[in-house]
């Protein structure tokens, strides 16, 4: 599958992120070689081998309902690029 | 032209674990912001996030009691979406295998309707954080302590077609839930939320209407009125030659009225993916069964046993039953005392009318079965009289009594003496002649004036029985 400019920008846009027009090009290259190697994947023959959702053959790794201490508010706000005394801040977002 | 409302519900119940469904953060209601926060509900980097069984266990048991059948394989799936309310930027979900689907759940409307709604699936995820709009500074704050308290969503089959259909449904749901304790269901603090997709089509008609889903419904009431509006409007709409357009809309519930939020073009786009963080969850037969052999007796099932060993009205055994709190004081009350009829009387009036006019919610009022068992002990030893028994309930409905003690310290016993109480019969027919007259003249009405008057006299103590023996017998031989 081909990736277009448009959908370099819709996939920004999905994940909010600004993609300049000079960085467009190598993103949408990039995004391409990726989907590309799917093709590649897409070409072998999975006749009767049931889709997999997990790399490892594990299953039911589960914990016990048991409540332990949450983390200190300040290092968990420490890294946000803006907050307060008790949240994190982001610019106004009303849905 | 006769247009038929198309329903189907989305119903979200927060379960009732202790801690996170992928972390050991509580999920305890309230907390100063981000206090109940770890780096993984807060969607740090590098953080695994671990399954909690409990939430399996829960969501099976519902699943089992509404009637579905269950997925032994399940999987996570990520849905993405960017919103700060969610910090990873996704919500670990289920789509292409929920735990449970194709239930069915029988409801009877207030008008007495009997019909089955089907289930379509039920599937576990995590809810999100609160935003807080903070418009003096045009900032949003996030508070993530809800991040991460695990939910299912019960998704229903378009098989309403009207309002009472859907509250019918949602107080079974909420019945249901409340006796397998996997949710406290209190819509107010939202852990039981319901999304109504609504459409209106021609009575006959095959095809589906085009729907809109209603949000931000905050309680039965406010549903049934948001219902009701909604019909009206696509039908308007409609009639006036328009089309309805596929939305979602927010109910206010001050105003009376729904508007569409404003919904960003690409918004729906989620493009799910299988959760690769957490492994797959295979449920085998001992697992499966230790569960179902788990479930407590269901309202449906208690409301006839009550019927069959107590004798109780099929009304009055189903209201009782219809709420686990009730059901389990009712159960409790008659253990002590042992006196069935007497306790769901009780309920049935003085509990019910207090519980409304105090819009108090069962499972947290103060009454304890310990004073109702006393208080109908008491009226039945005659130590009290109903009158003074239903002060005492008054007080004991609102904070914990030893409802003994107080007949003692506030000296309410019942005054039974008969020579005390013909002092008082004599006094008050010489002091009420005209009431008197009244009564001897063929108003034998009058002689309730007089009982009053000496109930009055007795501050409300007399023994009814012994005042109303003395008094005609005083009033018949003058």
């Amino acid at each position: 599958m081909e990736i277009t400019r448009d959908m370099v920008e819709y996939v920004a846009e999905l994940s909010r992120l600004k993609i300049s027009e000079a960085e467009e090009e190598s993103v949408r290259r990039g995004l391409g070689e990726i989907i590309g190697y799917m093709d590649i994947l897409n070409n072998i023959d999975t006749e009767g081998v049931e889709a997999m959702s997990h790399a490892f053959a594990v299953k039911n790794v589960l914990r016990d309902d048991v409540v332990k201490q949450s983390a200190d508010r300040s290092e968990l706000l420490a890294n946000a690029p803006v907050s307060d005394d008790e949240a994190f801040i982001v610019p106004k977002t009303v849905e | 032209m006769a247009w038929e409302t198309v329903m189907g519900l989305e119903v979200h119940v927060e379960l009732a674990t202790k801690s996170k469904i992928f972390c050991s953060c509580t999920t305890e209601f309230g907390g100063e912001p981000n206090t109940h926060c770890c780096p993984v509900c807060t969607g740090m980097p590098g953080t695994l996030p671990v399954a909690n069984r409990q939430v399996v266990n829960y969501a099976m048991k519902a699943g089992i009691a509404l009637n579905c059948e269950i997925t032994r394989y399940n999987k996570f799936d990520r849905k993405n979406y960017f919103y700060p309310d969610l910090p990873k930027a996704y919500q670990i979900s289920q789509l292409y295998l929920p735990i449970c689907r194709n239930g069915r759940v029988p409801i009877e409307t207030e008008t007495g309707v009997k019909k089955e709604i089907r289930i379509h699936e039920i599937h576990m995820e995590e809810d999100a954080g609160k935003l807080i709009h903070d418009d003096f500074n045009d900032v949003t704050k996030c508070d993530y302590n809800r991040c991460g308290v695990p939910l299912i969503e019960i998704v229903s089959e378009p098989d309403f077609r009207s309002a009472e259909e859907v509250i019918a449904y949602l107080t079974k749901l909420k019945s249901t839930l409340e006796y397998l304790g996997v949710s406290d269901c209190k819509m107010q603090e939202g852990s039981m939320r319901a999304d109504v997709n609504l459409s209106v089509r021609q009575v006959g008609a095959e095809e589906f209407g085009t729907r809109t889903e209603m949000k931000n419904l905050n309680s039965f009431k406010a549903i049934a009125k948001a219902i009701n509006y909604e019909t009206k409007r696509q039908i308007d709409v409609l009639e006036r030659g328009g089309r309805v357009i596929q939305e979602t809309r927010r109910w206010d519930d001050n105003k009376d009225k729904s508007y569409a939020m404003r919904s960003k073009e690409n918004a729906q786009d989620y493009r799910y993916f299988p959760e690769p963080d957490i492994p797959p969850i295979e449920i085998d037969d001992q697992w499966y069964s230790d569960i179902k052999n788990s479930l407590p007796e269901l309202a449906d099932a208690k409301k006839i046993r009550y019927m069959e060993q107590y004798n109780l009205p099929e009304y009055d055994a189903d209201m009782i039953t219809s709420q686990k709190a009730l059901a389990d004081f009712f159960e409790a009350t008659t253990d002590i005392c042992n006196n069935p009829k007497e306790v769901s009387n009780w309920i049935m009036g003085e509990l019910m009318r207090k519980l409304s006019d105090e819009a108090v919610e069962a499972k947290d009022m103060k009454l304890t079965p310990a004073s109702l068992a006393k208080l109908i002990e008491l009226v039945e030893k005659k130590t009290i009289n109903r009158n003074k028994a239903k002060e005492i309930f008054g007080v004991a409905f609102k904070e914990e009594l030893d409802v003994e003690k107080y007949v003692k310290d506030n000296n309410l016993e019942q005054v039974s003496d008969e020579g005390m109480v013909l002092d008082i019969v004599k006094k008050v027919i010489a002091s009420n002649q005209k009431a008197v007259d009244d009564y001897n003249s063929g108003n034998k009405k009058a002689i309730g004036f007089l009982m009053g008057q000496c109930m009055k006299e007795l501050k409300g103590k007399g023994d009814p029985g012994v005042v109303n023996k003395l008094l005609s017998s005083e009033l018949n031989n003058q």
